[in-house]
């Protein structure tokens, strides 16, 4: 069986490819990853703020108070060396590509235009195969119009795109007026590849000390319809590969991204549940389905579910949504 | 000759640079203003940097500087090369050691930057009176002028100790010297290698013990040979001398710097002379010039080598024409003829006309005089006063110069306005915050200069006296010629405010020269800044010609992304004003600099920084002066009109920066100090202060118990104190119901409020319709001043809570007792002084404290204002401050004295009952002051007991009145850092819990030496990063409250207010009725520890959820109940020592410098926390 596909100019050996999860923080998982047969790795998230509120945290934290009073003018030893944890980063991917065969892709995590978008250059010095850009935006200013926001984004990607010669793959949340048009002015901005879609932390509300707190549940199978939806939407429609992602736990589940245009499907959350062992069976399932249906390789089934190339392709769009809400008659 | 290569660096800098390339081992602790000397070498050596053999030298911090001079003579007597670096009393408590290695003729040089030695008070700034306190130890005495003499003689001295056997004593002036920043010639190794001769090494490796080639030393010697013994040694000293000079020529061969033992600088034909050490040789020179340029006749003599005292060289570096000498000396010994240098100068002139070394053949005039105690200005002014003096008949003998002694009429008057400084130099003063940056950024610009440009520059800082809303000084110069002026600048061609509040506060511009430039930070524009400036400083920009430049740093800052990080922006306005280098240069230089400096800290600082450049460039802007002054406001009161005449005459003038002009007659004449003077600086430092919405306030009485300043309290009092209330003052019913009926109001001190924010942290109650408000909000103080202002004064009238109604046990009713600990000059945020005040609170009308040197001795009693105060009654905490490494004992000195006075109270009580009155007497021996309400009854018998006594006309009774106050039960507290009770002065509180006696001891632990700026102590935990523990921590925390337990009759107990208070007020409770030694141990979060200081309660929390720290109380009291003593208050932990690690900058940093290490420490803190509680759990479970 051919397993092999392509993404973002990557050949993989498989379009099983493991998402950003912390799992990647430890080198020993990602080589367990390796070993269970993920084609590709996409790292933990290198966040915006956290590669800025380090340096300022660390610049405050040890000159706070100093110069202030003559017996004890600092308080910290004065380190020349600082090695940030976003450097640890980049010697994770260091690490990962001495360690592993398989691609490595960096996550890059933010929303605006700022210093933090140099470290696409810096992830592809280390040897990262391709930069997936989390633009992560919650706009909650009233005044901020829609078009603005899309062209904050564009912006984001024309610096991080300028600086760097490896491919860029876009991870993006579906609240956009019109995420078709999006995604194509993305892949006009030369964006290699789109991740549909990115499963925000959501508050949440401690009610013993009435405090808000982030929290992320576990995805589900039923959440990955509506990245299939968007891609079998998109596929034909703009020049670009895509990733699915949210909600990938089974073979069926990979099996459908493929169909409906998905170059790849990224799983997360079943391999933190269930571990990384996890890649090997759904492979083996995959195959069996492929055997079953007769397919001999993952380009055959490449998108050959489309909104396009489906006989109907309004049934990925509104007018299929009204009816599936009437089958749920009491 | 090689090309010379300049560094720009300070005086501590420039001598840990020579010693730590020319020895093998230091053993080193911590004493400002040496304590920089030893972080630099052990910095160099965690960096892996060599020695000029090769070799990484081994630093090590030991317990004491006694414990230093210990380990260095050890490492001395096996051989290595050591040296060492102390101050002040550090180098009283080598003073033993430097006996033995001197005796031992063991080559050494001791690095000392001269600190004044505590008498009536302590100072931490620079005299010789440290030094001359050594001068019978043997060791020679080497005095250094400048940051460049510094670097060289500490090369010199290290070659003239191996040729001469004479370990060294090198010291220059503390703080004037070792913290002035300076462009100085570097010595490459090459040189430091040509000056020392290996051979010499060698033969001290040859000499040292080793039971390869065994000899004994230490003998003890009886009355037949110690003095024949003694007088071996005598050679050695008097061959020292040429084998200095001897040495200073081959460096001047290498470095064309040509010292002189006894150095003259002047014409031949001088007829009056001046002779001194140290620094003030630097400015004697630029004056003696400058006379000399203007007609005089005057000379120096610069007394380099000090011991051995060569009376030869001494009479032939003397001019034949010398009339007259004064001799200076920057020290005091009181009861002697005159200081020692005076006394060595008059020995060696006798001495050398007797022998007729020289060419002067009778006596000249011969005067002596102290200057610059405690780094008092020495200027110009002042030495062409020495000289006129000189001019006199008969001149005044044993003067003072620089002070007006209108007691003892020993100070020569001088012109304060006259100034020698030179055209060229670009004198340059900057008036910040601490914390605003901008000795940070004054000194990155002297650096600029010196580096980038041939120029030299100078650098010196004068710092405050508090901690919180620190105001600092910086005093630069620029100029094309080696910069000797080492006094501060007092006509500036250009100054700056980098905060607008400055402008009330301070006479800024006193000190600016005509046609100067004033640069001012200001929220105003354009057009209505020239309002916003007090009528005295308008004065002087007009009479004065000044040009005004201003700029809002703050809204640049802001738009930049840099918060209130407004010290980049500053530095750019100076050089675009001040011309002292081509703009475009500067600010090319700023840039790279700004890349330089914040590269390491990542991009987006660098960046930031940029911006912020060029935001500065388009925001400043000139004001056009008018010709007349406008304002309607003026500079502000320092206290307030009607304060006391002491704290206006005294304190209110050193508040306003005039204490220099305070005449001798105005001060106590023993050190004592009035209490109570907080209250009258209203320093308004904080940004926001805390506003109370008592309609959800739950009276849990929390806020008064974490304020650190005192700032914010609570009153319970009778509505029909509300009369005259103002009308914004707030109160709501009292809700315990012994209190029932009365009203409760929550008040903050506005203008005394740091704004730290930890009130509002531990407010526990939230708004019920919008979560984001608590019962305590911060709010602008601005805005609140007045109308709290007034507030705050009608709190204070409001009576305080009759004692006997306060249940001392439950927080929300104690926290109602009156601090009497209010103000004091502590971080804002400090995690110590919370514990002080309840100390004060509970205890502090029967408390006598001992107070260890440290921040709490800083915060205690640093002048101008002090925090202790005292109720209504007069009655108040009495405070001292003896030593660093004696505070227990000092305590428990107390309790005998105390304890002694009630015996004789009692003894006369029983003599005299019949007198007295059975009734009385039985009364008071038989009194219970166990409670507030005991106390109050005994001290009303005592009250009565007077009375009788003033009545009877006996010997006795006038005795038992001296000591009948004693028969009022009094509260001793010893009170110091983990410095102290970790490891200088824990052989002391050993034997202090040892001796049963009833003494608290409270031990404020911050797990750092905090006041001299974050070293590592015995308390650190594993993995902490510490000053000399720059790689973390390779060892656990030391359990001194196991240790006090082993004792099994100690009270000892563990706490931390922000994880549970009611348990540190049962521990201080327990603490104080323990009728013999108790300790506790004080969990002090610390700016030191690199956290949020506005919420520093949850890191002391975490602390205690990880086991990180334990809660507990021992208490031997319960034994005799045959009960356990140890009760474990720590709930098991839940949370990982990691997360509580990771909190905190001093352990996370290490991740960023030595993860695997910071890995390893982190699992073995961990495991350390799991067994630590499983023995203490064991401990409080046994069955006893």
């Amino acid at each position: 069986m051919n397993l092999s596909s392509g993404y973002l100019g990557l050949s993989l050996k498989s379009p099983l490819v493991v998402g950003a999860s912390p799992l990647t923080e430890k080198l020993d998982n990602i080589k367990i990853m390796e070993d269970s047969g993920a084609a590709a790795v996409v790292m933990h998230s290198l966040f915006e703020e956290q590669i800025i509120a380090e340096q300022l945290s660390l610049h405050d934290s040890t000159t706070a108070g100093t110069y202030s009073f003559a017996e004890s003018l600092t308080y910290f030893p004065e380190i020349e060396e600082y090695r940030l944890p976003a450097d640890e980063y980049l010697t994770l991917i260091q690490k990962a590509k001495h360690s592993v065969g398989i691609p490595i892709i960096a996550s890059l995590n933010g929303d605006t235009v700022g210093g933090w978008c140099n470290y696409a250059k810096k992830m592809e010095e280390a040897g990262a195969d391709a930069v997936e850009l989390n633009i992560y935006s919650v706009p909650s200013m009233v005044d901020i119009t829609a078009e603005a926001i899309e062209n904050s984004y564009l912006e984001i990607v024309t610096a991080v795109k300028s600086n760097i010669n490896i491919p860029i793959a876009v991870k993006l949340a579906p609240f956009f007026s019109n995420p078709a048009n999006m995604a194509k002015k993305l892949s006009d901005a030369g964006v290699n590849g789109l991740v549909l879609f990115n499963r925000f932390y959501q508050p949440d509300i401690d009610l013993d000390t009435l405090e808000v707190h982030p929290h992320i549940n576990f995805s589900s199978s039923s959440a990955n319809k509506l990245a299939m939806r968007w891609i079998a939407i998109l596929k034909d429609k703009i020049n670009c590969d895509f990733a699915a992602t949210g909600g990938i736990h089974t073979s069926g589940d990979v099996i459908k991204m493929i169909l409906s245009g998905a170059n790849i499907a990224m799983l997360c959350s079943e391999l933190i549940k269930h571990g990384i062992g996890r890649i090997n069976a759904i492979e083996k399932e995959m195959i069996e389905w492929m055997d079953g249906k007769g397919y001999e390789s993952v380009n055959q089934m490449l998108g050959s579910m489309s909104q396009k190339k489906t006989p109907d392709p309004s049934r990925y769009e509104r007018s299929q949504y009204v009816k599936t809400i009437s089958g749920y008659k009491v | 000759m090689k090309e010379k290569q300049y560094v720009t660096i300070d005086g501590n800098e420039a001598a840990a640079y020579v010693a730590y390339r020319v020895n093998e081992v230091c053993a080193i602790y911590p004493i400002t203003p040496s304590s920089n000397m030893g972080e630099w070498c052990d910095e160099w050596a965690s960096k892996g940097i060599k020695n000029i053999w090769g070799n990484i030298p081994n630093v090590t911090e030991m317990q004491s500087e006694g414990g230093a001079a210990g380990a260095v003579h050890g490492s001395l007597q096996a051989g290595a090369l050591t040296t060492t670096f102390t101050a002040a009393q550090g180098l009283l408590l080598k003073i033993p050691n430097m006996f033995k290695i001197a005796g031992e003729l063991t080559p050494t040089v001791f690095n000392i930057s001269a600190r004044t030695l505590a008498t009536h008070a302590l100072s931490i700034f620079g005299d010789h009176s440290d030094v001359m306190s050594a001068r019978t130890t043997g060791f020679s005495m080497f005095a250094a002028a400048s940051v460049q003499e510094v670097m060289d003689f500490e090369l010199i001295a290290q070659a003239a100790t191996l040729e001469s056997r004479i370990p060294v004593l090198m010291f220059f002036d503390g703080f004037r010297t070792s913290h002035e920043v300076s462009k100085i010639e570097v010595i490459d190794d090459e040189t430091m290698h040509e000056m020392i001769n290996d051979d010499l090494v060698a033969a001290h490796r040859r000499r040292a013990l080793s039971p390869d080639h065994p000899v004994l030393r230490g003998t003890a010697q009886n009355p037949d040979v110690f003095f024949q013994n003694r007088e071996t040694a005598n050679q050695y000293y008097t061959a020292a001398p040429d084998i200095f000079e001897k040495i200073m020529n081959k460096f001047a061969g290498l470095t064309g710097r040509q010292y002189k033992a006894f150095q003259y600088f002047g014409p031949a034909d001088a007829e009056r002379i001046v002779i001194l050490m140290a620094s003030g040789c630097e400015t004697a020179e630029e004056t003696v010039e400058w006379m000399n340029n203007h007609g005089e006749k005057v000379g120096l003599l610069k007394v380099r080598l000090y011991r051995p005292f060569d009376v030869k060289r001494f009479m032939e570096s003397l001019p034949s024409t010398v009339k007259s000498i004064a001799v200076l000396d920057r020290t005091k010994e009181p009861g002697a003829i005159g200081e020692p240098l005076y006394q060595d100068v008059i020995n060696a002139l006798h001495e050398g006309i007797n022998s007729s070394f020289g060419s002067l053949s009778t006596m000249p005039v011969i005067v002596g005089g102290r200057y610059g105690l405690s780094s008092k200005e020495f200027t110009p002014a002042m030495i062409k006063a020495v000289f006129e003096n000189l001019n006199n008949a008969k001149p005044k003998n044993h003067f003072t110069i620089g002070i007006n002694d209108d007691l003892n009429h020993t100070s020569l008057d001088y012109d304060k306005y006259f100034s020698i400084e030179s055209d060229k130099v670009v004198r340059a003063m900057f008036y910040g915050l601490g914390s605003d940056g901008t000795v940070g950024a004054n000194k990155n610009s002297i650096k600029i200069i010196g580096d980038e440009t041939n120029n030299f520059a100078q650098g010196y800082f004068v710092y405050d006296s508090k901690k919180a809303g620190a105001v600092t000084v910086s005093h630069l110069r620029f100029g094309p010629d080696p910069i000797r002026s080492i006094y501060l600048i007092n006509n500036a061609n250009f100054i700056a405010s980098h905060q607008t509040v400055f402008l009330e506060r301070y006479d800024l511009l006193r000190d600016l020269t005509e046609g100067g430039v004033f640069l001012l930070n200001t929220p105003y524009n354009k057009d209505d800044v020239w309002d916003s400036i007090p009528r005295t400083t308008q004065k002087r920009i007009i009479e004065k010609k000044a040009k005004v430049f201003c700029i809002d740093a703050q809204k640049v800052a802001e738009e930049s992304g840099m918060g209130r990080r407004i010290n980049t922006i500053m530095q750019v306005c100076f050089f675009a004003i001040s011309g002292v280098l081509p703009r475009e240069e500067a600010i090319s230089a700023i840039k790279s600099t700004i890349k330089k400096t914040y590269t390491r800290k990542g991009e987006e600082m660098v960046q930031m920084n940029l911006n912020a450049v060029d935001n500065t460039l388009v925001n400043l802007f000139e004001v056009k002066v008018p010709g007349e002054v406008t304002a309607t406001f003026d500079l502000s009161l320092p206290v307030p009109a009607d304060s006391p005449d002491f704290v206006k005459s005294v304190i209110g003038e050193i508040i306003a920066g005039r204490g220099d002009d305070i005449p001798v007659s105005m001060f106590p004449h023993d050190g004592t100090w009035p209490t109570a003077t907080a209250q009258y600086e209203r320093r308004n430092i904080a940004l926001e202060i805390p506003v109370w919405d008592e309609s959800i306030c739950i009276q849990c009485g929390k806020c008064p118990m974490v304020c650190p300043h005192a700032s914010i309290r609570i009153k319970v009092f009778d509505e029909k104190y509300l009369n005259d209330a103002p009308p914004k003052f707030k109160t709501m019913n009292a809700n315990d119901k012994e209190w029932s009926g009365m009203k409760y109001s929550i008040q903050v001190a506005p203008e005394d409020c740091t704004g730290c924010g930890v009130c509002v942290e531990v407010c526990p109650v939230k708004n019920k319709t919008n979560t984001a408000l608590k019962s305590l909000n911060m709010a602008p103080q601005a805005p609140l001043r007045q109308q709290e202002a007034k507030n705050w004064e009608f709190f204070l009238s409001l009576p305080e809570m009759d004692r006997t109604n306060i249940k001392v046990t439950s927080i929300r009713q104690q926290q109602v007792q009156r601090p009497l600990f209010e103000f004091s000059g502590a971080c804002a945020g400090c995690g110590e002084t919370p514990y002080i005040k309840l100390v004060t609170q509970l205890f502090g009308d029967r408390a006598i404290i001992a107070n260890a040197t440290g921040c709490s001795s800083i915060y205690g009693a640093n002048l101008p204002t002090t925090p202790f105060c005292t109720d209504d009654e007069g009655r108040g905490p009495a405070w001292n401050n003896s030593l660093f490494e004696d505070n227990a004992e000092f305590g428990m000195g107390y309790r005998l004295a105390i304890d002694k006075q009630y015996e004789i109270a009692i003894d006369l009580l029983n003599r005299n009952s019949h007198q007295i009155g059975e009734g009385l007497v039985s009364g008071l021996l038989s009194a219970n002051q166990m409670s507030d309400a005991g106390v109050l009854e005994q001290r009303n018998r005592v009250v009565e007991l007077k009375k009788v006594l003033s009545s009877m006309d006996t010997f006795e009774a006038k005795r038992l009145l001296t000591v009948a106050d004693y028969l009022v039960r009094k509260s001793v507290w010893i009170i110091g850092g983990d410095g102290w009770a970790y490891d200088i002065g824990y052989g002391g509180l050993d034997h202090v819990i040892a001796s049963g006696k009833n003494v608290n001891l409270l031990v404020l632990d911050t797990e750092v030496y905090s006041n001299t700026g974050g070293q590592m102590s015995k308390s650190t935990p594993i993995g902490g990063v510490a000053k000399f523990a720059m790689g973390g921590k390779p060892t656990r925390k030391k359990d001194l409250g196991m240790m006090a337990m082993a004792y099994g009759t100690v009270y000892v107990a563990s706490v931390a207010f922000g994880s549970k208070d009611d348990h540190t007020l049962k521990a201080f409770l327990e603490a104080e009725a323990y009728d013999g030694p108790s300790i506790i141990i004080a969990y002090s979060h610390c700016i030191a520890h690199g956290i949020d200081m506005e919420n520093p309660l949850r890191q002391q929390k975490m602390a205690v959820d990880s086991g990180q720290w334990l809660l507990y109380r021992y208490n031997p009291n319960l034994i005799n109940e045959g009960k356990n003593p140890m009760t474990l208050d720590s709930k098991q932990p839940k949370l990982p020592v990691a997360d509580y690690m990771n909190s905190e900058t001093r352990f996370k940093i290490l991740f960023s410098t030595k993860p695997e290490l910071a890995k390893k420490y982190y699992e073995e803190a961990q495991i350390t926390a799991n067994q630590r509680y499983s023995y203490y759990k064991y401990l409080s479970e046994r069955t006893f």
